[in-house]
């Protein structure tokens, strides 16, 4: 059930300023893969292209099916996180396709909500407005919702930053049950003992791909090193 | 009774005072949940521009047909529109940022259409146009001022998941395939529309003031968006009634009165209010 996706020599500009350059690479269905890189080297703007919120410059990203659904979770500062909005109806968003603009929760919406708060651990904060969680669980709220969007591809930028190592270790094993369930799942990280332990396929960026495939092969110290000396360009 | 007749007499007794205050009640309808939402969106600061924004349309909807309704009125509103569009043009095509344009724009129209009234006008007409004249407001501007409310709570109604979700959380709607951008420019002609309608009852500089004070004071007293917009609501209508008894009895001009009422409950929301207030953080220290 997950979405395969081909990128051909895919670059991005902000402002005529390149910000990823002819990046080639293709990721199978089901596919756990690990976006690493130096700070500007453009992951985000890679995960925003395959998102779709971002134009290429150059060159194109196909996903197949087309016309699947993309969860996608954005790096925290784009969220506005004293919004006035509960807990239980933040997570309710992942079910938009079926709520949308009008449409009333029904008891299943809301049993599903249920559902995933307890999954993430939630369950007694339900009431409570979004302003007053941690950091970390935000970031638990944020996979409540991502798990109720039920997406075939699931794209996630930065899902550990600044969050607590125990909140770290229950969300992995969320995204590692999403691959078991065969959903594609891509996720910009910086813990690379992480992405060795647990993300079977890396692609390392800097600007351009400076590797990518299987993480054994990819996160090499040699590549590691081409990484820096680009970035440092 | 005496209290009854000093709150309510002058309501009762005068058509003129009866008249502010539903002109203030359809004004509050319209403009509380609008001030809301911008508070929410962080567009304080860019509501306030467009008030001033407004200005040289009205002026030159006067200098064609002097201080008539719906001259003004189209005016400003096809000024409004023209900066906030533009505004947020130049910010997409040049470095300068969407705030800082809108603060260029409204200093620029305000400048500009203080002159353009002035030559044609009297100084009356000027602070006619600035400050408003609630307490002689016609019939037409009454029905104008209450189409809009209307208007607003029915755009809003319809608008109003997307509109919340891309404050929360722009990248989600856009991955939804909303349309944010056109979400965004529905909001700003119904920002328009409300200070064009509150331009009326208390002029171009005021009209943004009985949007925003409620909605700040609002925080202080309310903490989910719906029940924001409704003490919004409330307290709008609260500052236009002490305002209009205000004015009456201190014969003082009315749209001022009214703002300054409206700046009176902001004070006092920050200091009492049951959340996050002054008070209240005495209170949790344990001091």
């Amino acid at each position: 059930m997950g979405t395969g996706l081909t990128i051909e020599d895919l670059s991005v500009a902000y402002e005529r300023r390149l910000a990823i350059q002819n990046i080639a690479y293709t990721v199978q269905p089901g596919d756990l893969t690990a976006i690493i890189g130096p700070n500007g080297a453009g992951k985000s703007t890679l995960l925003k292209a395959i998102g779709g919120f971002l134009r290429p410059t150059q060159g194109r990203i196909m996903r197949s099916p087309e016309h699947g659904a993309v969860a996608y979770l954005p790096q925290l500062a784009e969220i506005e996180r004293d919004f006035p909005i509960t807990v239980s109806d933040a997570v309710l968003l992942g079910r938009w396709r079926r709520i949308g603009w009008f449409r009333a929760a029904d008891a299943a919406d809301r049993e599903a909500v249920e559902a995933a708060l307890a999954a993430v651990g939630l369950t007694a904060f339900a009431w409570r407005g979004v302003g007053t969680l941690s950091v970390g669980q935000f970031q638990r709220m944020l996979f409540a919702r991502l798990m109720l969007q039920d997406a075939p591809l699931i794209l996630l930028d930065e899902p550990f930053a600044a969050v607590d190592q125990r909140t770290v270790r229950d969300l992995t094993q969320i995204i590692l049950d999403w691959q078991a369930e065969g959903r594609t799942v891509l996720a910009v990280l910086h813990d690379l003992d992480q992405v060795a332990r647990q993300f079977p396929r890396t692609i390392l960026l800097a600007r351009r791909l400076i590797a990518g495939g299987p993480t054994e092969t990819t996160l090499t110290p040699e590549h590691l090193e081409a990484a820096a000396a680009m970035a440092d360009e | 009774m005496i209290i009854w007749d000093a709150l309510a007499g002058p309501f009762i007794e005068f058509g003129f005072m009866r008249r502010a205050l539903v002109g203030v009640l359809a004004l509050a309808l319209g403009g509380g949940p609008i001030g809301t939402l911008l508070i929410l969106r962080r567009m304080s600061l860019m509501g306030d521009a467009l008030s001033h924004a407004v200005l040289p349309g009205v002026a030159l909807g006067f200098l064609v047909g002097g201080l008539s309704l719906p001259a003004m009125t189209l005016g400003g509103f096809a000024a409004g529109l023209f900066v906030a569009l533009a505004s947020g043009l130049i910010a997409r095509l040049t470095p300068l940022r969407e705030d800082a344009s809108f603060a260029a724009f409204y200093l620029f129209s305000l400048a500009l259409g203080v002159m353009l009234v002035s030559l044609r006008g009297s100084n009356v007409d000027l602070l006619h146009v600035l400050f408003g004249t609630i307490l002689s407001i016609d019939d037409a501007a009454l029905i104008l001022i209450a189409g809009v409310a209307t208007v607003t709570l029915l755009a809003l109604a319809v608008l109003y998941r997307p509109l919340l979700l891309e404050c929360f959380d722009p990248l989600f709607l856009r991955s939804l395939g909303g349309a944010g951008g056109m979400i965004h420019a529905g909001f700003l002609a119904l920002v328009v529309l409300n200070l064009v309608a509150g331009f009326q009852a208390l002029g171009t500089l005021m009209a943004v003031g009985l949007m925003m004070l409620p909605a700040a004071s609002a925080r202080f007293w309310a903490r989910q968006v719906w029940s924001l917009a409704a003490v919004s609501i409330a307290l709008a209508l609260l500052a236009g009634y002490a305002g209009l008894l205000l004015s009456y009895y201190g014969a003082l001009p009315s749209g001022p009165a009214i703002i300054v009422a409206a700046g009176v409950l902001h004070l006092i929301s920050i200091a009492v209010g049951p959340h996050q207030s002054l008070l209240m953080r005495y209170r949790t220290r344990g001091v």
